[in-house]
């Protein structure tokens, strides 16, 4: 019967072009994660891993915000992590450097990657940092210990209410390995 | 995946019998009735997990599961109702129906529509069983966010193959429905002539095709970051869990409407018929179906008010959210307009349908509560966002898919459905319903936190009561059992072709119950 070959032949172009559009749909959304990372690089929402662009430099000596540091250390990546001073005081517009130190105390060298955080959160915005660790991957030879500088400035348009700030990072393990050592519940990495 | 023509089909009465003609059937009424017994059984598998849940909450402290477990339940919960009862339930209804309302012989790949059955089984035994491995089920909510989907036990791998089997059957089944709706119609069934459930699945069906490509990357992307060394969604790598929010919900909220656009279509079916006259302003559901079916694309970030969106973005999809609001508000509309100076009779389907406008409505509105953004970082993760989406999906989806049940019945079976124990089943559903979901409102106000297994005690007294409600719901299910098993053994008063007096369309024009192969002669629709 021709009219039902023809519905055939129909129905199977149909087909075809709906799996392209599945496929295509797929595709799509990997094609969601660079559009996702530019559209945070283009707004600046995600911009945590790169130096901030200080313009201001006046110094605020009105006012004395206290910084204090915390260090902490992700699951059971094997190193030591420590803020080399727990706190300093400064004026907003002041340039500071501070240090952490870091070791691993692994006989092999394993990759790690800081990540920020703040404390109260609406300080994140104004914390300046010019220098930091966590803005590239450290790699740590087996039991190497180094010395990491943080080159701050704080926002003089910090809100007044803010008189206390902390900074705390967090050091990940590098390896996309951690599902395995999680299942298996034990420290081998 | 070969067409199979009409006069293919003539042959198939010698087909092989017993289990075999059940695994091997092409027919478009077979596996219908496959869809529909899967989807009921998964019904009451998550149900019995919803009622596990409900007897942890009944009082505050640990009782009966360990949080763990609690967890595990919670999640599997939604997984197994949402891909495991719902959406086959419709896909069911779909290939029972709509071969049947435009009047072709069976669907367009027929083959193919057997494999889109027979890939569940395996999902939903992937799913339960992932109960019982090393580390149980993953609990990190149906929504499958990481970090904590990256860090489960192997739980998390079986139902990310869950979700990708299932998402293979719906992407053919969808296929499968728009070819069919596209080429097979009846000479003379033109496209503004549909029923409006063709029309209601054949946008849900591009729906499908639209989004769950992007869920399945989305926990392909899971998988790679699990064992593969990616990090999308690990932080420590670069990547960023938020990510993870997108895409899921660009696939999440589509994912809402194509749960509700075919139950949309069966009440569309259902109020002409008992009201006795035609749908009232048929292009404009056609029109309203189409943009929410649009709108529900630009969306998604409405889920994730609280991730720290900037108050742009956070306006836009607000106002977007809310913006759905009038096609839906159309479709009430045109429902209550059909009914409005209509010869109504309250037979059982009517009032699942009736039940359905009402009840459904109410979800409606407490979603444009749940939109604005300022009062959403208040409920958002609270068990009123709970009540909000039962509303929608238990009452919206599930008694749509009752009502579409009792009013095909007489055509699948032969048999009326009881009305007694349908109406008696209608009404406990709708009084426990309320019984179980209503409160969660007040608890979600009030500031209770979903997914914990316990509770402070000021929310004791509504927690005891939502629970005494989800006992009695649960139960009243069991009536629907009843009234299915004894029409499907032939009790009850016969069927005739119409079976409902006012019923219009092609379906009741063949016999009740419909015979095994209809509209081998094309039908030609004036």
């Amino acid at each position: 019967m021709s009219v039902d070959s023809e519905i055939a032949a129909e129905n199977q172009r149909v087909l075809k072009r709906l799996i392209v559009g599945a496929v295509a749909m797929f595709g799509f959304g990997f094609l969601l994660v660079p559009f996702y990372e530019k559209i945070c690089e283009v707004t600046g929402i995600n911009n945590i891993l790169q130096p901030s662009k200080v313009t201001n430099t006046q110094v605020d000596t009105s006012r004395t915000i206290l910084v204090q540091f915390d260090a902490n250390i992700h699951h059971d990546l094997p190193w030591t992590f420590r803020p080399l001073q727990t706190a300093v005081r400064v004026h907003p517009g002041e340039l500071t450097t501070i240090a952490y130190e870091v070791s691993n105390n692994r006989p092999e060298a394993i990759t790690g990657q800081a990540v920020p955080s703040y404390g109260p959160q609406v300080a994140g915005q104004h914390f300046m940092k010019m220098d930091c660790f966590c803005f590239t991957q450290q790699t740590l030879a087996a039991g190497e210990s180094r010395t990491m500088p943080v080159a701050f400035v704080l926002d003089p348009a910090l809100p007044a209410d803010v008189t206390t700030i902390t900074l705390s990072y967090t050091f990940f393990e590098i390896a996309g390995r951690r599902a395995e050592a999680g299942r298996a519940g034990g420290h081998e990495s | 995946m070969a067409a199979v023509t009409p006069d293919q089909l003539h042959d198939h009465h010698h087909g092989p019998t017993g289990l075999m003609r059940w695994i091997t059937t092409t027919n478009h009424k077979d596996i219908g009735t496959m869809y529909l017994i899967f989807s009921f059984i998964m019904f009451l598998a998550g149900g019995v997990m919803a009622l596990t849940i409900r007897a942890e909450l009944f009082s505050p402290g640990l009782q009966v599961v360990e949080p763990e477990l609690f967890n595990q339940l919670t999640t599997l919960h939604g997984l197994v109702m949402v891909f495991g009862a719902i959406m086959p339930a419709f896909v069911g209804f779909a290939n029972w129906m709509i071969p049947l309302m435009i009047g072709a012989s069976d669907m367009a790949f027929a083959r193919m529509n057997n494999w889109s059955f027979w890939l569940l089984p395996p999902a939903a035994i992937l799913l339960i069983g992932s109960f019982f491995v090393p580390g149980g089920a993953t609990a990190a909510g149906w929504t499958l966010y990481p970090p904590l989907s990256i860090q489960m036990g192997m739980g998390m791998d079986m139902a990310i193959f869950a979700v990708h089997i299932m998402g293979i059957s719906s992407i053919m089944g969808a296929i499968n429905i728009v070819v069919t709706i596209l080429n097979m119609r009846a000479p003379g069934m033109t496209m503004m002539k549909m029923p409006l459930f063709c029309w209601t699945w054949l946008i849900t069906a591009y729906l499908l095709i639209a989004v769950m490509p992007v869920l399945a990357g989305a926990v392909t992307m899971l998988l790679t970051d699990r064992h593969f060394g990616t990090s999308f969604f690990n932080a420590a790598g670069g990547g960023d869990p938020v990510l993870y929010q997108h895409i899921f919900w660009f696939f999440g909220h589509p994912e809402v409407y194509i749960m509700i656009l075919p139950a949309f279509g069966i009440v569309s079916q259902i109020i002409p018929t008992f009201a006795r006259k035609p749908l009232f302003g048929y292009a404009s559901m056609v029109y309203a179906t189409s943009s929410i079916a649009i709108l529900s694309f630009v969306v998604w970030a409405h889920h994730m008010f609280t991730t720290g969106m900037p108050t742009a973005g956070q306006l836009f999809f607000m106002y977007a959210t809310l913006l759905i609001a009038v096609p839906t508000g159309v479709k009430v509309f045109n429902w209550i307009a059909t009914m409005w100076r209509g010869s109504m009779t309250f037979e059982t389907p009517m009032l699942w349908a009736t039940g359905f406008i009402f009840v459904f409505t109410m979800g409606g509105f407490t979603g444009l509560i749940c939109a604005i953004a300022p009062i959403d970082i208040q409920i958002h993760d609270t068990y009123y966002v709970v009540a909000h989406f039962h509303y929608v999906l238990v009452a919206g989806s599930l008694f749509a898919l009752f009502a579409g049940a009792y009013y095909w019945l007489p055509k699948w079976t032969g048999r009326m459905p009881d009305e007694k124990i349908g109406k008696l089943h209608f009404w406990c559903s709708l009084i426990f319903f309320n019984i179980t979901f209503f409160p969660m409102h007040f608890l979600g106000l009030a500031g209770m936190p979903r997914r914990v297994p316990d509770y402070a005690l000021q929310f004791a007294d509504f927690n005891m009561l939502a629970s005494i409600g989800a006992f009695g719901f649960g139960l009243s299910q069991l009536i629907f059992l009843w009234v299915v098993i004894k029409a499907a053994r032939g009790q009850g008063e016969k069927a005739t072709a119409r079976s409902w007096e006012a019923a219009e369309g092609l379906e009741w024009t063949v016999p009740s119950p419909a015979p095994h192969h209809t509209f081998e002669e094309v039908p030609v629709v004036k």
